[in-house]
């Protein structure tokens, strides 16, 4: 799928494919991050480092704690221990919203789509820095309207690449499984993230289309966004991955590169299965 | 039976001043429910202080009208406030449960006796609403076809109804805002909204407190209309009127609350003159007094209401198509 290897690929070719290795150039630095539900430790995460620029690919087996983790590190979910920085500031007990504000946008497995909104009510809702947005300037529609306009037109822009325009003026709640997944990831798109957080988000999403989305990540890598992405179709995530890690019972048990991870005893005992080692075979 | 006399006493409560102050809490609670999907079943309370405000401040303390209008807005932001910084992180029962107690511990602690010297207890306070009359520019009433007011009456309508009319286009102006958008997400779905850099606190927040400041102003009207407040007519119920109104119209409606506010007056004072009209003239059973009136009228009105969601859900302004959406 990809001819050559990116800049970020090569620049990790020479990192080793260790559980929390350093990265040349980290944007998320994360230490000693844990979760319980009761007895259960659903996030055990020693260290991890994301490569700033990089698509990452997060694999694991169901319950590894891929969701958990996306949820303490995005500020939806109060971890028992644990620290981390983005781009350099401590992003520890932010809330959610501030997290978004400062970068790092996340999607959910489970879509959240604003159901009696239209979706393009869903996109521009998600444009960041909105004068309209505060009380008293929302009275005053000239102080809000040229940026709306704006707004709109970046909406239409994206709706037009994620295969959605037709769709501008329904309910959100009308859309089909795979199109909630679409909305979802082009709506993330619109708070113009320095780092997208894509839980699953080809599940549901027909081939051709899936094609297409990761010809958008990789462009989106190429203009400079940080990429992390939990995916369970091994083709999409040995496809586009600059660095693959892998979780499997609230721990990370190996990162590399995504070659590196096919070959790894430990990862195929705990997640790809012997047969897909031998033949290649797709899982799901 | 008089049916024209029946009309004309539902047409006068439909345009009332009753009518103003219930679609003032109706559009207040339009901003909670309607748009944030905030339950307040305690809009009742914002009612009281809204009243209370204005009568403590002009009949306890000889202040002015202004002032206690002043006061009014001013307890009804800080009731917003108490209801909302413990409650509003937390699910969305915890606000309904929240505020359906604190509008009946208000109404307890005013009716109370130790409260007597500021809250005038169970009897209330009147005379406060002296300066307000004065201030009455008609020098007559009116006569419309078989409406009639006079002019103390007259000049109730027209405030209620100007400050409807305010709320209204507040109504219009903010739910076409990026603001509105955003209060509309929340409802949807807050995390959603999070994810998207939204300070969903901050927003329920000022939902909370503008829909309660114009619910206050309800209750101004309310007071003023009457000349004295007592603490047992901000019973919860008014809460559920005031919910029925809302839905009657159409939730998340601009015009909604103030036409479910019509439609709800003409409906009940109809409902009760026809019944009224019905005893007098003997076509009712004779173990139907007095008390059997009241509970028949809401009986029948409760019917009506019913048939109205069966076949009208949607209420009057709503749009069916996105009632009919399976949003969760
Ligand atoms: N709110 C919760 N309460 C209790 N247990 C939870 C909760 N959320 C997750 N868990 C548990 O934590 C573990 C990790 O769940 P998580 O959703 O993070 O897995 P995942 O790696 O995303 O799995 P999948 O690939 O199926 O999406 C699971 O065992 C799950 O049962
Ligand atoms: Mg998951």
């Amino acid at each position: 799928m990809s001819a050559e290897p990116s800049a970020v690929a090569r620049s990790l070719a020479d990192v080793a494919p260790e559980p929390g290795v350093s990265k040349p150039d980290p944007i998320l630095v994360a230490a000693e991050v844990t979760k319980t539900f009761g007895g259960l430790r659903a996030v055990d995460v020693d260290a991890l480092e994301v490569q700033r620029g990089a698509i990452t690919g997060l694999i694991g087996p169901n319950g590894a704690g891929k969701t958990t983790f996306f949820n303490v590190l995005t500020g939806f979910d109060r971890p028992d221990t644990g620290r981390w920085t983005f781009d350099g500031k401590p992003m520890s007990g932010m809330p959610a919203h501030r997290v978004a504000r400062s970068g790092m946008v996340r999607t959910f497995q489970l879509t959240k789509a604003l159901g009696r909104m239209t979706v393009l009510d869903n996109m521009k809702l998600a444009a960041v820095g909105q004068r309209g947005e505060h009380f008293l300037p929302a009275l005053l529609p000239p102080l809000w309207r040229a940026q709306e306009t704006a707004i709109e037109a970046r909406a239409e822009g994206l709706l037009e690449y994620f295969n959605m325009i037709h769709m501008r003026d329904e309910f959100a709640a009308t859309l089909s499984g795979g199109q909630r997944k679409l909305l979802e990831m082009a709506r993330a798109l619109m708070v113009e993230p320095t780092m997208v957080m894509l839980d699953e988000p080809m599940a549901g999403v027909n081939p051709a289309l899936t094609q297409s989305l990761l010809g958008h990540v990789t462009g989106l890598r190429d203009e400079g966004m940080t990429v992390l992405f939990v995916e369970h179709d091994m083709d999409v995530v040995m496809g586009i991955s600059d660095w693959v890690v892998c979780m499997a019972q609230g721990q990370i048990i190996a990162e590399g590169t995504p070659e590196a991870i096919a070959r790894n005893p430990e990862v195929i005992d705990a997640y790809l299965g012997r047969s897909r080692h031998r033949e290649g075979e797709e899982q799901s | 039976m008089d049916p024209a006399a029946i009309l004309a006493n539902a047409l006068r409560a439909a345009l009332g001043p009753s009518a103003a102050a219930y679609a003032l809490l109706a559009i207040g609670l339009n901003f909670h429910f309607g748009y944030t999907g905030l339950l307040n079943f305690g809009q009742v309370g914002f009612m009281l202080l809204g009243a209370y405000g204005v009568a403590i401040t002009v009949t306890v303390f000889g202040g002015s009208l202004w002032l206690g209008l002043l006061v009014s807005l001013l307890l009804a932001v800080a009731l917003a406030l108490l209801l909302g910084a413990p409650t509003l992180r937390l699910r969305a029962d915890y606000l309904a449960i929240t505020t359906i107690a604190a509008a009946e511990i208000l109404r307890f602690t005013f009716r109370a006796s130790p409260s007597r010297d500021l809250t005038g207890g169970v009897f209330g306070l009147s005379g406060f609403a002296a300066e307000f009359n004065a201030l009455n520019p008609y020098t007559s009433g009116i006569q419309i076809g078989f409406l009639a007011y006079n002019e103390r009456q007259l000049w109730v309508l027209t405030v209620g109804w100007t400050l409807v009319a305010l709320a209204v286009l507040l109504t219009y102006l903010l739910a076409r805002s990026p603001w509105g958008r955003a209060l509309k997400a929340i409802r949807e779905d807050e995390d959603a909204a999070r994810s998207l850099g939204k300070n969903v606190f901050g927003y329920k927040m000022q939902s909370l407190v503008l829909g309660g400041v114009i619910g206050a102003l309800g209750g101004v009207v309310f007071a003023l209309n009457l000349q004295s407040v007592h603490p047992d007519t901000f019973l919860p119920l008014l809460t559920f009127y005031f919910y029925t109104i809302l839905i009657l119209g159409g939730a998340a409606t601009v015009l909604g609350p103030v036409a479910g506010s019509i439609v709800f007056w003409f409906l009940m004072a109809g409902m009760d003159a026809t019944l009224r009209q019905a005893g007098a003239a003997g076509y009712m059973p004779d173990w139907f007094g007095a008390d059997a009136l009241g509970a028949v009228r809401f009986l029948v009105v409760g019917i009506g209401l019913m048939l109205l969601m069966i076949f009208r859900p949607q209420g009057m302004f709503g749009d069916r198509r996105e009632l009919a959406l399976n949003v969760r």
